[in-house]
């Protein structure tokens, strides 16, 4: 039993000053002792490029680290369809206070008030930093700045750049990083892959790093060190990530003691291509600005096998619309993929495999013409084509929900420092802003506020105290002991030497995820879960191969430290998903829910954020709770109808 | 379907390398061609064999890690498509396929088709950004940004940084990378006070690892976001001007 007590360190004073409150109180460092503090970045994506930029320019030292060849390739790249922010430029009732509500609701209560509230306000400060770096974003005739709908948003707030808003943002982050560098504030070190955080006398110290091409095992020490990894939806396997998107770092730092918290908070995203074959390597995502314009069907005969066009509107089913009249097909990810994943167990599912659902676009080509058509979503289009060999200017889409997102993370405070001092936790590795559920357009909004715009102002609070202190030497035994653990567990996953291949332990694993704590779970579901996951582990380490050297690039190496990472944390997942005895956002127990099969949240006993504290392989996590108290909203049984 | 592989093997940058052929025999004509590279790998494990190496994350054609010659063309048959979205029902059933990794003088084989595309991320730290640091932006709405601009600025800027237009390219030029971010801020009114000094830094910058553009248009061509060379004539007009008005620039200061 450890004496954790977690304080969110929530300022005090009305919602919509706790912000201004806090920077007023936080302990600052002046501008020319900058440069005797030394930080650590982990990770470049939307998160990571913005805070390693910014806390360059503020003349921060800097060390950035990724295992990418090049920064720019982080995953925050793939994001489609936008980012929001309370601009009101729609001139449609939004507001500061009405993207905070939307945000909190769309996270079905489980968010903190004080950081939600700063996200939003923070949100139109990222557009105008934004445009400033030459971001293209969308723009109407008269040059001014254009927007669009997202799900769980009644107004138009999403800015935008094409198809491809979360390529342009983080160009914008990484040619703001690739500028630090050129003026010696921040080192970049590519291919590299932190494989443990350092902890001294309860510090972030350092962290241990393998060059990726040399296989070399290094520390690097540093004041602070701020993780900015992104997600942890890989554990399923087939998911929208990217291949090598992994939770090691954030497992590892768990490992040293940061708490995890909310671990079953999974975004099952509702538009992705289903999948075609077993062999299938990922699952790629339909932007949900997709939903602006296409309309969701399925037949309403069981086993219609008439082609999508030649079944007349009255045997359609438009169920989205029909059940929320009110959001239509613009409800959020959440009830969007239950929905669809209610039609599709019910038999109506179409496609060869009868794993889809359609999203036609005929209705909005008749209406708009191909050409508008095109320009909005032209390069999705494009995508979906080459995947599919289907043209879905004719064709509908067919679509069906895919792991995406993950809510939780890291647990981290309002200064978004983990229980750990020194270790801060940025974008999507923490668990802070987004509840049970995100809204679309709101992960991007989360990374840059972290980065550009949070971090930068709260990191000199703990800094200011360790203000003529060096940075621990990476010779002190705290960092030689994580290296000699780090190489060992190198050479030990090279010298089992078994039968089967990395991916053939992660596909089974994905298949427990998937099939037992995916978008419905059970007690019944967890149980054998929890009773699988320990056994494929000792089998993973007993019979997987890996073979080649740890002297040069293996990448079989790289993924089976994150698969065996996967293997641990995904425990975790499913006895948080078993804990929590209620259905919020995207997680889902069947036991829970409302008559007309909605989530049923149970506030009086789970209103809190369960942090888990690691107790070694295999043995119970010890739970902490963070009561979250609401005194500015209300909490109601979310509608969308 | 079956198809035959010749594949590009190279254990280390300075370790002499050769082609190794493979057979596949249950080839989904769905598969995309980096899952039948899976297959592959997995069929190599079983035998006891290295798997071959190669870049890839994304698998969506926007990240720009993944990227080899296919067939002696840059992403394969496929116009404007990355590796990772180009599928086997592209190829007919028994098709030899030769794959090998980007051949530039400024990459460097890492190992079998994974090379080392370090010399770009020099041309963007060279001058490749707009100076705004965090905090100091105007109110977005206050520059408007006509359509037109915004659009052409997009086009340019969708660039993924894969490194085909090089690898394509006879002479091993990366006029057309290097173009397309010139293009993406010189364009756009927030990227004129420092547009003569960017081009300037980033061409002299771009020629010290690439070759010389003598207009062939395989850049072009090979480009999976199908970038127009047109950018190359706009760097190639502002470089020109930057002479002169970088110079006055330090006429002035002196």
């Amino acid at each position: 039993m450890s004496d954790i007590t977690l304080d969110a360190k929530i300022p005090d004073g009305p919602l919509a000053d706790k912000w201004d409150n806090h920077r007023f109180e936080v302990k600052l460092v002046n501008p020319s002792n900058r440069r005797r503090f030394e930080i650590i970045v982990i990770g470049t994506g939307l998160a990571g490029a913005s805070a390693a930029a910014t806390l360059g320019e503020l003349g921060y030292r800097v060390k950035a680290f990724f295992f990418h060849d090049s920064p720019r390739r982080a995953h925050s790249i793939a994001a489609q369809g936008g980012i929001n922010a309370a601009k009101n430029y729609k001139n449609d009732g939004d507001s500061i206070q009405r993207l905070f509500y939307d945000t909190i609701k769309g996270g079905d209560y489980r968010s903190r008030e004080a950081n939600t509230y700063r996200l939003a306000q923070v949100s139109v400060e990222i557009i105008d930093q934004c445009v400033a770096q030459g971001v293209p974003f969308a723009r109407e005739y008269g040059g001014l700045l254009d927007n669009r709908s997202f799900g769980g948003a009644q107004v138009s707030r999403t800015f935008y750049a094409r198809g491809q808003t979360g390529q342009q943002l983080l160009l914008g982050a990484y040619q703001a990083l690739e500028r630090q560098v050129h003026l010696g504030n921040v080192q970049q070190y590519n291919r590299s892959e932190m494989l443990d955080l350092v902890v001294k006398d309860g510090r972030a110290v350092g962290v241990v790093v393998r060059d990726l091409l040399t296989g070399q095992v290094r520390s690097h020490s540093a004041h602070a060190v701020v993780l900015a990894t992104g997600g942890y939806g890989n554990v399923f396997f087939l998911s929208t990530n990217a291949k090598a998107s992994n939770a090691t770092a954030i497992w590892r730092a768990h490992r040293r003691g940061a708490l995890f918290a909310n671990p079953c908070y999974t975004q099952i995203h509702p538009t992705c291509i289903p999948a075609s074959d077993e062999f299938q390597s990922k699952l790629v995502l339909m932007s949900e600005s997709l939903r602006n314009d296409g309309r969701v069907w399925v037949p309403k005969e069981f086993g219609d096998e008439r082609p999508p066009n030649l079944i007349p509107e009255e045997d359609r089913d438009y169920f989205l619309e029909r059940r929320y009249p009110a959001f239509g097909n613009l409800v959020p990810r959440d009830v969007a993929s239950r929905a669809i994943k209610r039609e599709v167990d019910a038999g109506r599912g179409v496609g060869p495999l009868k794993n889809g659902v359609y999203l036609d676009f005929g209705d909005a080509i008749t209406r708009l013409g191909r050409s508008v058509i095109a320009e909005r979503y032209g390069n999705l289009f494009q995508m979906y084509e080459r995947i599919t060999g289907e043209d879905p200017y004719v064709v509908p889409m067919r679509i069906y929900p895919a792991v995406h997102y993950t809510m939780g993370g890291l647990w981290v405070d309002y200064n978004l420092m983990s229980n750990v001092p020194g270790l801060y936790v940025i974008g999507e590795a923490n668990f802070a802003d987004q509840g049970a559920n995100r809204l679309g357009a709101s992960a991007l909004m989360q990374g840059l506020a972290d980065g550009y715009f949070i971090l930068p102002n709260t990191i000199s609070d703990y800094l200011a105290g360790l203000l003529g202190t060096a940075p621990v030497p990476t010779d002190d035994p705290a960092f030689t002991a994580a290296e000699a653990e780090v190489e060992e567990r190198v050479r030990s996953l090279l010298a089992v030497n078994g039968r089967y291949t990395v991916d053939h332990f992660h596909r089974e694993l994905g298949k427990i995820m998937w099939d037992n704590c995916g978008m419905a779970r059970s007690e019944e579901s967890l149980k054998k879960a929890l009773s699988e996951i320990p056994s494929l582990r000792e089998e993973f380490h007993r019979d997987v191969r890996v073979l080649g050297d740890d002297r040069s690039l293996n990448q079989s190496l790289e993924k089976a430290g994150r698969v065996s990472d996967f293997l641990e944390l995904a425990e975790l997942i499913c006895t948080d998903a078993l804990h929590r005895e209620e259905s919020c956002g995207g997680h889902f127990r069947v036991e829970h829910q409302t008559e007309d099969g909605e989530a049923l949240r149970d506030d009086e006993h789970f209103a809190y954020v369960g942090a888990w504290e690691f107790s070694g392989v295999g043995s119970p996590p010890e739970l902490h709770k963070e009561p979250l108290e609401f005194e500015f909203v209300h909490l109601a049984q979310r509608s969308y109808k | 379907m079956r198809v035959h592989l010749r594949v590009w093997r190279q254990p280390a940058a300075h370790a002499p390398g050769g082609f190794e052929e493979y057979d596949l025999d249950d080839v989904s004509p769905d598969m995309s061609f980096l899952e039948m590279l899976d297959i592959l790998n997995e069929q190599l494990v079983a035998e006891g064999r290295e798997p071959v190496a190669f870049d890839h994350d994304c698998r969506e054609g926007i990240c720009g890690s993944c990227g080899m010659m296919i067939n002696g063309q840059a992403h394969g048959p496929e116009r404007g498509t990355a590796t990772c979205q180009l599928h086997m029902r592209k190829f007919d059933d028994g098709a030899h396929i030769v794959i090998e990794p980007w051949r530039a003088a400024a990459f460097t084989v890492i190992k079998d088709l994974s090379v080392d595309r370090g010399a770009l991320d020099r041309i963007i730290q060279a001058g490749g950004y707009i100076t705004a640091p965090t905090g100091s932006a105007p109110e977005a709405n206050s520059l408007p940004v006509p359509k037109e601009v915004a659009d052409a600025s997009m086009d340019a800027a969708a660039c993924i940084q894969c490194g085909a237009c090089v690898a394509a390219c006879p002479n091993g030029a990366a006029h057309l990378f290097t173009a397309a971010k010139v293009a993406h801020l010189n364009l756009l009114p927030q990227g004129q006070p420092e547009r003569f000094t960017r081009v300037q830094a980033m061409v002299d910058e771009m020629e010290r690892w690439f070759g010389s553009c003598t207009m062939h248009g395989e850049c072009e061509a090979a480009c999976p976001k199908e970038i127009s060379i047109d950018f190359i004539a706009l760097m190639n007009r502002d470089y020109v001007k930057a002479q002169f008005k970088n110079r006055r620039l330090i006429a002035q200061s002196a």
